[in-house]
């Protein structure tokens, strides 16, 4: 609309008096867009260069062009498969524990109970914090011969994370602890937004607790535990920092970590470029999910 | 809900108060635990059972804080090699020490090093991301702009990558320009990640903003420019605060860049005390100090902010 008046309308006092509401404009959003291009969009065509080349970063040997053979290379690896199905694993335990005990803390919080702006504000901390320094810490808690986990839960000398089979709930453990209050926060917005009369309605009718919860609560809350559940899915897909440090058992290889490993730790430039390229393509598609529901629930 | 309370509500509401503060004491006993492991003396840090009562101390603090200014005379390469990593970190600072006595610096130890270039980088991304995401969101809400909802996709699709993904090619660009270990590289790199996330936090608090407001102020004369200066940003303050709080977090904590772009001269602390753990007994009660100092300012913040995190962090989803 405005930029419109103001080709039409040279003399507009818009126009006229200081800057054009046009170059405002620009002014304000070309710098971030372009700064979001160089900082973004070209290292991606970069890498989507070197995914072509047999590049290594540690030699400075030049980069030799190979074509598709490095997708070729990472599709029937049978390791790269085995990566994206641990992560799918742990993506599906910590994603349902955090909706478990997150939107279980939002019911629990959603009625009068004291001193209830304290607790919910105490209850966000874990995910304020460095997921790094954070897993620095469960390693501490988790330690088998002097870590609080294994004393309070009486399990001896249990090993967390040098148990293969049990160190990537290990992870997931930590990613549940600090990430269910973010459930916690939307489901608790959610809840709060359920008109209060249709409970009246359904205590008029005499429905029992099941009921309620599966015929009002849960239906309502849904869309917005749908982002929730979205968002969290699509973090826990780019999970590196607590898991890297936490474990290092092949059995908790996150794509994350396996893709670490090969661009700064084996030099693999060209190799792992590609595999950022697969992995890329994921995000996208989960991001294109996620963005679709947000615009829905924000429509409501 | 009704007034008069069966039997069964009452007992229904207490259950859940006590589920709520078993639920609370479960979540905060890691951040205890850390917090007063920094408070105890080596020998008690990794007792079995664990040491709940104890006499406090600041000797974790003290040795994560010890001067290279103070330190000794080198030591011999056995010892070095007995010694826990606070120690040889003092060692490897003796010897700083020696050099920087003849050229009159002092310098501090490697943790506080860290800690500083965490300050550094985190506050001046901070300001760039949200002064440049205040200004775009403006733009965005008040003025047409062309394909919208592509650039506004665009803008938050960047945030979407993963940091490993993007971190391949920053890196070999970086290291070809002579940003890498620097303190500008990582501050460039936390500004294009906390640009779109204050784009679009900041586009939810300024679409709340009547723009009759401006409308007002220009028809009394004000510029667009003066009318944006005057009356949109002090409306929008709040909201300025809480994505200035919530950029200084993501900055605070991001780890996976900072790992990949910096070895020494700039890292901050997120990769540097975790490093500290690798080999031998480690001296938990120095790291706890270390984590715990680290985690404060955000502890600190979340408190201070609590009631405008919550539509910061859902995008502007809900509305309180």
């Amino acid at each position: 609309m405005t930029d419109v008046i103001a080709r039409l309308e040279p003399q507009s006092r818009a126009a006229t008096r200081g800057l054009s509401d046009l170059s405002i404009r620009n002014l304000f959003i070309i710098p971030t867009i372009a700064f979001l291009i160089i900082f973004n969009v070209f290292p991606l065509l970069y890498s989507l260069w070197t995914s072509f080349t047999d590049f290594r970063a540690s030699t400075t040997a030049p980069a030799n062009w190979v074509g598709l053979a490095n997708y070729r290379e990472l599709l029937s690896d049978p390791f790269i498969w085995r990566n994206f199905t641990i992560t799918a694993k742990y993506v599906l335990i910590s994603v349902t524990g955090q909706v478990f005990v997150g939107f279980g803390l939002a019911m629990l919080l959603n009625r009068a109970i004291p001193l209830k702006g304290l607790i919910t504000t105490l209850l966000l901390l874990p995910m304020m914090l460095s997921m790094a320094v954070v897993g620095l810490f469960w390693k501490l808690l988790y330690d088998p011969s002097f870590g609080i986990i294994n004393y309070f839960l009486g399990l001896g000398k249990f090993e967390w994370l040098a148990n293969p089979d049990v160190a990537l709930y290990a992870v997931a453990i930590v990613d549940i602890w600090m990430w269910s209050p973010f459930v916690m926060l939307l489901s608790l917005a959610g809840l709060s937004a359920v008109p209060k009369h249709l409970y009246e309605a359904a205590e008029i009718d005499r429905a029992g607790p099941f009921y309620t919860f599966f015929r009002i609560t849960l239906p309502l809350v849904a869309p917005i535990l749908m982002i929730a559940i979205i968002f969290r899915t699509m973090e826990a897909f780019k999970t590196f920092d607590h898991a890297y440090i936490l474990s290092s058992q092949p059995t908790t290889e996150l794509i994350a970590i396996r893709l670490y490993k090969m661009a700064f730790l084996e030099w693999q430039t060209g190799l792992s470029s590609a595999f950022a390229y697969i992995v890329l393509i994921m995000v996208v598609a989960i991001t294109n999910i996620y963005v679709k529901y947000l615009n829905k629930a924000k429509a409501r | 809900m009704s007034e008069v309370k069966t039997r069964g509500e009452v007992f229904a509401n207490r259950a859940a108060i006590a589920a709520v503060f078993v639920a609370l004491i479960v979540m905060l006993t890691p951040i205890y635990w850390i917090a007063s492991t920094a408070f105890k003396p080596r020998s008690l840090a990794t007792t079995i059972p664990p040491t709940v009562f104890f006499e406090p101390t600041l000797t974790p603090f003290a040795k994560l804080f010890v001067k290279r200014s103070q330190l000794r005379q080198p030591v011999e390469e056995d010892v070095y090699a007995a010694a826990p990593w606070w120690e040889q970190q003092i060692y490897d600072d003796g010897e700083q020490a020696v050099k920087n006595r003849k050229t009159g610096e002092i310098t501090s130890s490697g943790y506080a090093d860290r800690y500083k270039n965490s300050l550094i980088v985190s506050i001046i991304s901070t300001f760039l991301a949200v002064s440049m995401g205040t200004l775009t969101a403006y733009g965005f809400s008040r003025f047409r702009v062309p394909g919208e909802n592509d650039w506004l996709f665009f803008i938050l699709s960047t945030r979407m990558l993963p940091p490993v993904v993007v971190a391949i090619p920053m890196f070999l660009m970086y290291r070809a320009v002579g940003l890498y270990d620097t303190h500008a590289g990582l501050i460039i790199l936390y500004t294009a990640f906390n640009l779109s996330f204050a784009v679009w936090i900041m586009k939810g608090f300024i679409d709340e903003i009547p723009r009759e407001y401006e409308e007002a102020a220009l028809v009394d004369g004000y510029t667009r420019l003066q009318a944006f200066w005057k009356i949109v940003l002090p409306e929008a303050l709040t909201g300025i605060a809480a994505t200035a709080v919530l950029c200084f977090i993501v900055a605070w904590n991001e780890y996976a860049f900072a790992l990949m772009m910096t070895s020494r001269n700039a890292q901050t602390a997120p990769p540097y005390i975790p490093s500290q753990v690798g080999s031998g007994l480690p001296d938990w009660s120095v790291i706890a100090a270390g984590a715990f100092l680290f985690l404060l300012p955000v502890a600190i913040f979340t408190f201070l902010l609590r009631n405008h995190l919550l539509r910061g962090m859902s995008f502007g989803a809900i509305r309180k």
